[in-house]
């Protein structure tokens, strides 16, 4: 096997378009990836109109100046705003196409946000006006999510401001304190102290004393009162964010979508470089003539299979690794499961490599076998990377098996296992194990009607 | 051409088959066929398409099993050649000798290699690219790697087709060379299409036709059994060995 090895390595090393391919396609492949998880989305432009003045930016909110603008800033992390001065020149440049929508701030915004915060003015509360342009429906769909997200942020944080606050006056009502209302200082007795004072009085009064009954039921409320009062704090809070979310995982440890795509890509490109050289290279024997000879007592049939199996496994699993140490270069990979990723990477080229040379061996030339691996190997990753609840609960079962078959869904699971550390290695090596056996065993037959 | 006297008790077989039948769903290609072929005879299997002359050579090269019959020689111990060449056009012929040496695990693989560059006549070019060759030099190394293992037979299944009548002669005179050499003669056993190249070359001839063989012998012999059978008809001229076989075969009922 040795020597049939050396004799493909250097077949593969005289064709020049074919070790280009076989350098060229992990390197550009692992730089695009590389590029797309490491950048941030492209930011949608939006004309951004602020009619209110600078000088009525900032409201008071519990004693605390906010500033609105700091608001925008927030939104403008996740759109490119371009400023206009004029609710018109935003809606000709959304119609124009030049921006995606226009976020329009009224000139009452300001005044408006802090009557309703004072209690003292109108409870209208100011409304940001959006606009869109739906050209182009998944475009205008972005910006609006983008948009929405940003402003339920910006509600979130006033809330918040707004429950701390509350939840000052409320502290004030039950401890006592001083506090500014419309530029006036107030100072406040508090619930505990009041209390106090009642029980005192109480005390110094005769047990007979006719108030002493309406006294005891005012000190009463007002205990009640301190009480309930002391868990204002988890109220206010519970209305703030009533509904909180918990994260439960099942089947596996979660993999950041960034790391789970390079999980695919390295998956796909090993898929691609395997199946196409183990097909193409035994199918090589047999347009060579070299079949015949090589099976009258040189190598056994299995041997050659084997010998295909191994040589694409290498040459692949080197590509793979090649593409993952440049994917490095763009999102931080823990270099300590290098060894792991020779692994699956390794198992997985060994599970196509199997798959390939069944090909080939049913195809018998090189052309046709590569194109059947090409047509099969596409849907076969198509169908492994269905998500469940995406179709029928029948048809997905339809899908899981079809997708178990194929070394692509182990392999992925290999794969990601040993550089996201996605756990369930062992049944993906087992998995691809069983599937070597399997299509080994199908080559095996199909090579009796090979030399034909 | 010398040809090698077929009665000599001193000749010792080098490769003999005995009631070798083959047998396809639905179709018999050979029936029970025998004979037996000495060192440094030439033996020529001819006969019309689908006579089972290929199926022969595959047979004794043990590239498939007879379903009934023996061989007297192992796979291993038969240099096989191919009709199409049967070597890697990516490598160089150096390389594809020395890989099939290594593979027959030959004693000593660059001796070996040597010896058939020498032989071949192309130990000047041993570093091109045998898709680089021209057709007869490719087949030359593919006789060549069928030689590596100094086989005491060597199968040739129509090793000219694909030749000009240059590299065809060429060719002839090297597979002679091989069957005539005088301290290690090959039994040479070829099929072939082209009668006149069994008339040259060949010491015996087989006739096949449907898988039966009808006929073993010397050229000459076939001729004189066409001639005993009567007038060969119309239009046959004398000593013309093609119109013999023909003839031969016509009056059999092929």
């Amino acid at each position: 096997m040795r020597h049939l090895l050396v004799k493909d390595l250097q077949i593969l090393r005289r064709s020049p378009f074919l070790l280009v391919l076989l350098i060229v396609y992990p390197v550009v492949i692992s730089t695009l990836i590389g590029l797309a998880v490491s950048r941030s989305p492209e930011k949608p432009r939006v004309a951004f109109v602020n009619l209110v003045d600078d000088d009525d930016a900032t409201f008071q909110l519990g004693g605390e100046t906010l500033d609105a603008s700091s608001y925008a800033d927030q939104l403008f992390e996740a759109i490119e705003p371009v400023r206009v001065d004029s609710r018109d020149e935003a809606v000709e440049k959304v119609r124009s196409g030049e921006v995606l929508g226009a976020l329009i701030v009224p000139a009452d915004a300001t005044q408006k946000l802090r009557d309703a915060l004072s209690l003292s003015g109108s409870p209208e509360l100011p409304t940001l006006e959006v606009i869109y342009n739906e050209e182009d429906p998944i475009k205008a769909q972005a910006v609006e999510s983008q948009i929405k997200a940003r402003l339920a942020d910006a509600n979130k944080e006033l809330s918040d401001e707004l429950t701390k606050v509350s939840a000052g006056y409320l502290d004030i009502l039950l401890q006592g304190g001083s506090f500014r209302i419309l530029g006036q200082g107030f100072d406040v007795l508090g619930l505990k102290a009041t209390k106090d004072v009642l029980e005192s009085v109480r005390d110094a009064l005769s047990a007979d004393d006719p108030n002493r009954a309406p006294l005891t039921e005012v000190i009463t409320f007002a205990g009640l009162a301190i009480d309930n009062l002391d868990f204002s704090d988890e109220i206010l809070g519970a209305i703030g964010e009533p509904l909180k979310i918990e994260r439960t995982t099942l089947d596996g440890a979660s993999t950041p979508l960034d790391r789970f795509a390079i999980a695919v890509a390295v998956t796909v490109s090993l898929m691609f470089v395997t199946v196409l050289l183990a097909a193409g290279m035994l199918a090589l024997e047999r347009e060579e003539n070299a079949f015949g000879r090589l099976v009258r007592g040189l190598v056994s049939q299995t041997g050659l299979v084997v010998e295909k199996v191994v040589l694409a496994a290498v040459c692949a699993a080197a590509v793979a690794l090649l593409m993952l140490t440049g994917l490095s270069l763009f999102v931080a990979l823990d270099g300590a499961r290098a060894p792991l990723w020779v692994v699956a990477t390794l198992a997985g080229g060994l599970g196509f490599g199997a798959m390939g040379v069944a090909l080939g061996a049913l195809a018998k030339e090189v052309r046709a076998a590569s194109l059947l691996s090409f047509l099969l190997s596409l849907p076969i990753a198509f169908l492994a990377l269905v998500p469940s609840g995406a179709v029928s609960a029948g048809l997905y079962d339809v899908v899981r098996v079809a997708s178990a078959v194929f070394p692509f869904r182990p392999t992925l699971d290999a794969v990601d296992a040993a550089v996201n550390d996605a756990g369930g290695l062992g049944t993906a090596l087992a998995h691809l194990a069983a599937l070597v056996v399997a299509y080994v065993a199908i080559a095996r037959l199909a090579l009796r009607r090979f030399a034909g | 051409m010398s040809a090698v006297p077929r009665d000599d008790p001193a000749a010792t077989t080098a490769i003999a088959a005995h009631g070798v039948t083959k047998r396809y769903p639905g179709r018999l290609a050979l029936r029970d066929v025998s004979f037996s072929a000495r060192p440094g005879e030439v033996v020529a299997v001819i006969g019309p398409n689908g006579a089972g002359k290929t199926t022969l050579l595959s047979i004794l090269g043990g590239l498939q099993p007879a379903t009934e019959g023996t061989v007297s020689r192992a796979p291993s111990e038969v240099g096989w050649v191919p009709q199409q060449p049967a070597v890697y056009r990516k490598l160089s012929v150096r390389e594809n000798l020395r890989l099939f040496a290594r593979l027959e695990k030959v004693d000593d693989p660059d001796a070996a290699v040597a010896r058939m560059l020498d032989q071949t006549g192309l130990a000047d070019r041993a570093g091109e690219e045998l898709g680089r060759l021209s057709g007869g030099n490719q087949q030359r190394v593919n006789i060549a790697i069928g030689l590596l293992g100094a086989p005491p037979v060597l199968l040739l299944d129509e090793p000219s087709s694909s030749l000009d009548p240059r590299q065809r002669e060429r060719l002839w005179t090297f597979i002679t060379a091989l069957a005539r050499h005088p301290t290690h003669p090959t039994a040479v056993v070829f099929s072939t299409h082209n009668v006149q190249e069994a008339e040259r070359f060949a010491d015996t001839v087989l006739v096949l036709a449907d898988g039966e063989l009808l006929f073993t012998g010397s050229p000459a012999e076939l001729e004189q059994a066409v001639e005993g059978e009567g007038p060969r008809g119309e239009g046959v001229p004398d000593h013309d060995f093609e119109a013999a076989f023909v003839a031969f075969l016509r009056e059999r009922g092929h």
